[in-house]
């Protein structure tokens, strides 16, 4: 089922947490709403559930208007952040409630249950309370539980937000192969970029209550659509200076200009850590002389923070293991950074951070 | 893991005469305030024998009648504040509305009154002579010296009790559960019994616990608006006042015992709710995943 939110608005006081948004998640689309804090992604959710009314705009299931309809009615598989558990009951009467509610035999819900376990692997813990539970396995049983109402739509409040890096991890791939399994529509929120390109079909990139971009992982990742788009999605070196003749001129490195840039007294071009090359020779006269301050090589990449003089920045590149074991910097030494590729995005389109 | 050695710690540095001292100045406290003055209750109403003290205690109508008035007036009063501390811990703990701290605040002010100005207030409000008095009298209503008088006044004093208990364990438990119960198709009535009450029992019985207790035991606004009619409008506290009044100790001791040793009874099902609780939340720990 599709899920379609036309020109939503939604404030809190003076805060307006949702200005004119329309966004769509197609039907059996894994969907994932990411933005920083404070963006109103949690907000559109729970207006998407019914737990939250809008101040204006329209809710549709499919052509359905469900704007006005009670949460109970819409047949929404919501998972809270924190779970939600009903803490006095096992892990059976957790996934069994919904079912429960709809007067279902006793067999009928038994036998569900004992499905749901299997899905999400929780065989033989039916007679827990979620205080006995980890929080994955807790996170798992508010998934059985959420899908037990065979719901037409499943929204998922920063599903992985309370877990360690690890089981986030396991949860992530875990959640990417239920939606294979199991493809009903899904919208999920998160604040990790990271999160939301593994395993999202689409992401809705939002900001204050208005959306920046939608696209594919891929699209979006390598063509951001806005500054914000671009420094969310990671960290970014950003160098100042003006377009002319289509090129992006900054102190004495140039970049190509995109196509038709008019000229501006004012640009920004931005270039990602994997993007600038770190050698002992000028490889250029586009090259920039750095001061090493400081190494960072355990992980699937050396991180290394240095000083331009010239620019007055500090820059961060991201070397590969073989390039860092072939060049073996160290803190201090001067050498020369040379950025290869850079998005450059004129004043006109509005920035801050 | 910390705690044995942070009273390790602790012992280390205080000198064990000054922890004994301690340790024996509040024990002395105790039984001088409280077990002597206990024992003393018991003993004085015994000091008659026996049987003079089933029947001043069990026998007597009007003592009889008293100990029915404390159970009619306090088990109504108890239910009237059930039903309010929850329609008040939820609109607080759920809901964000102008006047919302002022209200909590206020909840506190049964206990900051003193009772006796409660029950002059009652009377300034409802006796012949009060605000609504004529109305009342008009419609055939009597609250003062009468028993709705009474239960007005208990309910007032114990207000606070069931809604001081509800309103911190709502809103540290929070909404999330009874919303995801609405999700799952609950309506408001199913969400209520199947989770905020099983959530909120104990702090609920607890509450039932100590605001019974204090019903039991209200004098001060009570006395006030009962007019003290013997057979009538008597509660036990009253009756033990009068009996003391009227130098009829043993009897006095008789009914104060029998006071004294229902709230020893709601203090036992107070202890032994907590001992059940903590019982209850000592479950073995989380399983790794």
């Amino acid at each position: 089922m599709s899920i379609r939110v036309e020109q939503v608005t939604k404030r809190f006081g003076a805060f307006t947490a949702l200005d004119r948004l329309t966004v769509e998640a197609k039907g059996g689309e894994l969907l994932a709403l990411l933005g920083p804090s404070g963006s109103g992604k949690t907000t559109l959710l729970r207006i998407i559930a019914g737990l939250e009314h809008a101040d204006e705009g329209v809710v549709r299931y499919e052509e359905e208007d469900v704007t006005g309809t009670h949460p109970r009615q819409r047949g929404v598989g919501f998972v809270f952040q924190h779970y939600a558990l009903f803490r006095h009951m096992t892990v059976f009467d957790n996934i069994g409630f919904g079912m429960r509610i709809r007067k279902e035999s006793k067999q009928v819900i038994t036998q569900r249950v004992r499905e749901l376990l299997h899905l999400v692997r929780l065989e033989g813990l039916e007679n827990r309370f979620p205080a006995q539970l980890s929080g994955g396995q807790r996170q798992r049983v508010a998934l059985a539980r959420a899908l037990a109402v065979q719901p037409k739509v499943l929204l998922l409040d920063e599903p992985f937000g309370a877990l360690d890096a690890k089981v986030r991890q396991e949860l992530r791939q875990w959640l990417r192969q239920l939606h294979d399994e199991v493809p009903i529509t899904t919208i999920f929120v998160t604040h990790d970029q990271e999160e939301a390109f593994e395993v999202a079909d689409r992401v809705v990139v939002m900001k204050s209550g208005r959306i920046e971009q939608v696209g594919s992982p891929q699209e979006v990742f390598d063509h951001p659509a806005n500054p914000f788009v671009m420094d969310f999605l990671g960290h970014v070196n950003v160098f100042h200076g003006r377009v002319h003749d289509g090129k992006m001129v900054a102190g004495g490195i140039e970049f190509n200009a995109p196509e038709n840039s008019a000229n501006a007294p004012n640009a920004t071009a931005y270039v990602r850590p994997h993007d600038v090359d770190l050698t002992r020779i000028p490889e250029s006269t586009e090259s920039i002389r750095v001061k090493i301050l400081q190494i960072n090589p355990a992980g699937a990449v050396a991180r290394v923070r240095c000083y331009s003089e010239e620019f007055g920045i500090t820059l961060q590149i991201d070397l590969s293991r073989d390039r860092y074991l072939a060049l073996k910097p160290v803190a201090g030494e001067e050498l020369f950074a040379s950025p290869r590729h850079a998005r450059i995005f004129s004043p006109k389109e509005d920035y801050s951070i | 893991m910390t705690e044995p050695a942070r009273r390790g710690f602790s012992r280390s540095r205080e000198p064990a005469w000054l922890k004994w001292l301690l340790i024996g100045i509040v024990y002395l406290i105790v039984v001088v305030l409280i077990i002597v003055p206990l024992l003393q209750v018991f003993s004085i109403a015994l000091s008659a024998g026996w049987n003079a003290f089933v029947q001043k205690a069990l026998v007597d109508p009007d003592s009889l009648h008293a100990m029915w008035m404390t159970f009619v007036v306090s088990s109504i009063s108890v239910t009237i504040n059930i039903f309010f501390g929850m329609a008040l811990a939820w609109a607080v703990a759920r809901f964000q509305f102008p006047g919302r701290t002022l209200l909590i605040s206020m909840v506190d002010l049964p206990f900051a009154i003193s009772p006796v100005a409660v029950g002059l207030m009652f009377m300034l409000l409802f006796g012949r002579q009060g605000f609504f008095g004529s109305t009342l009298e008009e419609w055939g209503i009597e609250i003062v010296f009468s028993t709705p008088g009474l239960i007005l006044a208990t309910t007032f004093v114990t207000l606070p009790f069931i809604a001081r208990e509800l309103i911190p364990v709502m809103e540290a438990i929070g909404p999330d559960e009874e919303l995801a119960a609405i999700t799952l198709g609950a309506s408001g009535w199913q969400m209520f019994w199947l989770v905020t009450i099983p959530n909120i029992r104990w702090a609920l019985l607890y509450g039932v616990i100590l605001c019974t207790a204090r019903a039991m035991g209200e004098f001060g606004a009570v006395s006030v608006l009962s007019g003290k009619i013997a057979g009538s409008t008597e509660t036990m506290p009253l009756r033990v006042d009068k009996l003391f009044h009227e130098h009829d100790e043993p009897g006095a001791f008789a009914v104060a015992s029998i006071l004294t040793l229902f709230a020893l009874m709601t203090l036992i099902a107070k202890a032994a709710l907590e001992h059940w609780v903590l019982a209850s939340i000592k479950k073995p720990d989380a399983n790794e995943l």
